[in-house]
């Protein structure tokens, strides 16, 4: 019912670079325009009445209210999800608002979920109170024993969780084997891929279910938004008898069925339509625009950090200051194995390592360094570093701060894309300081 | 999965979403909250003749509603099948004797035997497909949900 021709194009296998600029976005049909449009827009005429009733029910795909969907925002989340493989994404206003609602959508009041221990402060602090204010049970499992999470399954079970690279230990999780027990027990795995990226891995290729992002990180690269997404794979079977709150018909969608009636797009229909709407956590649509402008370049970018983080990693190794430097990449990390299997192209940019002297020489270090920036991020083209003690994991225990890989001497970097040499150059004029 | 890749040719897709006009959808629902309802109300409103089959309904969406395929008054381009795959062999017998030009299966409807059948008669199958995704990935508007249509082009869309 339409002239248009047939598109060979869809029978290729495009590269990733090519993916990365391309994927979600076809020429703007009405101007032409080749960038993406910033629509920066809340709301969208309808066509007739008839229409308008289609888009609210779900039976046309149509643009209402940008809480819900906006046109910028839509490029960015299928240009995410081409990449990480998925079936489709929903994008947020923040990673911690992402991971909320991924969360948010299959859980109820009386559920327990198993989780890596060695995770970002903010989403140890998150699943600590949020899950106790939502009356959901928690469990933390040594990430690196596969047999913990086994037996930390319970009947109540509903996700594991872990990151692909911990933050800021540097575990790499064994997706392949934890995915493995989560579908022995019919449970989905949720990873958290932000300090990989799709570039460096792709968790859905290794059975993770639910693929979550802070985009503020290397997809942004550049340290200007807040934003996160949320990916699916589209396989996961939520009408198994476990997920009611998912395959049940929804009293917050006049009885709708998500799973039965969208199959694969069941649940990304659930987490957009109701979970979105109702949490109201959307990314604006300049947001989307930079992280986009970020996605063209995330590659190219990785690849200069990953040479960078190596080359870091490296001089602190042998540096008399500096131990317990956690870079996966290096040969001798005991992650190693799970770097040649997951993380081919490079074990990410960001790690930490101990610094003589306890809290104080880490603080002496932070205040020597002139060119690597002082603050509370990582993923920025510019190199950054941190005290974790001080700063993102304050709110830990140290029994938590240990769990997490986290130690009173212990520097967090990211490292940029600057000159390698300059990087050294910085660390070295700094850790002598500490002497 | 991979021996249904023959059933799931993109090119044979956007051939028959852009040349059929009239589709029979075989176990089509009166229920507005089923699966096969949202395809013929989505396929209708993107002009397509839709023609419900279904031996225990006499109206839906609106059209007359027909017990099985050799009953149908009209000859159609696409059977669109949204019943338990044991009963695909049957009706692709039907899709046969009609000279129906496609015989479409819906997600999990997946017979061998039945896809056999269709195409020694000369009726082109598709297999383990969404009509309506495939139609919103090529022609409509599923990405402006977030959804990954896997499409990789710089030629400019048409208005939608």
């Amino acid at each position: 019912m339409t002239a248009e021709r047939n598109l060979p194009e869809a029978v290729r296998e495009f590269g990733f670079e090519t993916r990365q600029l391309h994927a979600g976005q076809r020429p703007d049909p009405n101007t032409g325009a080749r960038a993406v449009p910033i629509f920066q827009t809340t709301s969208y005429v309808f066509e007739d009445p008839e229409s308008a009733g289609a888009y609210f029910n779900l039976q046309e795909y149509g643009n209402t209210y940008s809480r819900i969907m906006n046109p910028t925002v839509a490029v960015f989340e299928e240009r995410v999800a081409n990449l990480e493989g998925g079936a489709g994404a929903v994008a947020f206003a923040s990673g911690i608002a992402a991971q909320q609602a991924a969360l948010f959508t299959l859980l109820e009041p009386g559920d327990h979920v198993v989780s890596s221990s060695a995770l970002y402060g903010g989403t140890v602090n998150q699943f600590k109170h949020l899950f106790r204010k939502m009356s959901v049970e928690l469990t933390w499992v040594d990430p690196d024993d596969p047999g913990a999470w086994r037996k930390a399954v319970r009947v109540n079970t509903k996700a594991f969780f872990g990151e692909t690279i911990g933050n800021p230990a540097g575990n790499v999780l064994d997706i392949d084997a934890v995915a493995s027990v989560a579908h022995e027990h019919e449970l989905p795995l949720i990873v958290d891929n932000t300090f990989a990226t799709p570039y460096l891995c792709r968790p859905i290729e290794w059975g993770a279910d639910i693929v979550i992002h802070s985009a503020t990180k290397f997809i942004g690269g550049h340290g200007t938004s807040i934003g996160g997404v949320v990916v699916e794979a589209g396989t996961f079977n939520w009408s198994n008898g476990r997920f009611r709150v998912v395959a049940d018909p929804s009293p917050a969608y006049h009885g709708l069925q998500f799973h039965e009636t969208f199959g694969t797009y069941g649940y990304l229909m659930k987490l957009r339509a109701e979970t979105l709407r109702d949490l109201g956590a959307a990314l604006a649509p300049l947001n989307a625009f930079l992280f986009l402008q970020g996605l063209e370049t995330l590659s190219l970018r990785m690849e200069r950090h990953v040479d960078n983080a190596r080359a870091v990693a490296d001089f602190l190794e042998a540096h008399e200051v500096a131990s317990n430097v956690t870079y996966p990449g290096l040969p001798a990390s005991g992650y190693r194995p799970l770097v040649e299997k997951y993380l081919p192209r490079g074990a990410g940019a960001v790690f930490s390592f101990d610094c003589a002297g306890g809290r104080q020489g880490g603080q002496d270090l932070i205040r020597s360094v002139a060119l690597w920036s002082h603050l509370a991020n990582v993923g920025d083209a510019k190199s950054l570093i941190i005290h974790p003690a001080s700063t993102t994991h304050r709110q830990l225990s140290d029994a938590e701060l240990e769990a997490a890989g986290v130690r009173p001497g212990t520097i967090r970097l990211s490292v940029g894309t600057e000159s390698v040499d300059d990087l050294i150059w910085d660390l070295e004029q700094a850790l002598d300081r500490v002497r | 999965m991979n021996e249904l890749e023959r059933y799931q040719d993109p090119l044979t897709i956007q051939r028959v979403l852009h040349s059929a006009s009239t589709i029979a959808i075989v176990g089509l629902s009166g229920n507005e909250l089923r699966a096969s309802n949202f395809v013929g109300y989505y396929l209708k409103r993107h002009g397509y003749r839709v023609i419900p089959v279904n031996p225990r309904e006499t109206e839906i969406l609106g059209e007359a509603c027909y017990p099985s395929l050799s009953d149908l008054p009209e000859p159609v381009d696409v059977v669109n099948v949204f019943r338990a795959p044991d009963a695909l062999p049957a009706i692709a017998q039907e899709a046969v004797a009609i000279n129906a030009g496609t015989l479409w299966c819906q997600f999990g409807v997946v017979n061998e035997e039945a896809a056999r059948i269709a195409e020694d008669g000369g009726v082109t199958v598709i297999m383990d497909r969404c009509l309506k995704v495939e139609h919103a990935r090529y022609v409509g508007r599923m990405h402006w949900l977030g959804f990954n249509t896997g499409r990789i082009t710089s030629v400019r869309g048409s208005l939608q």
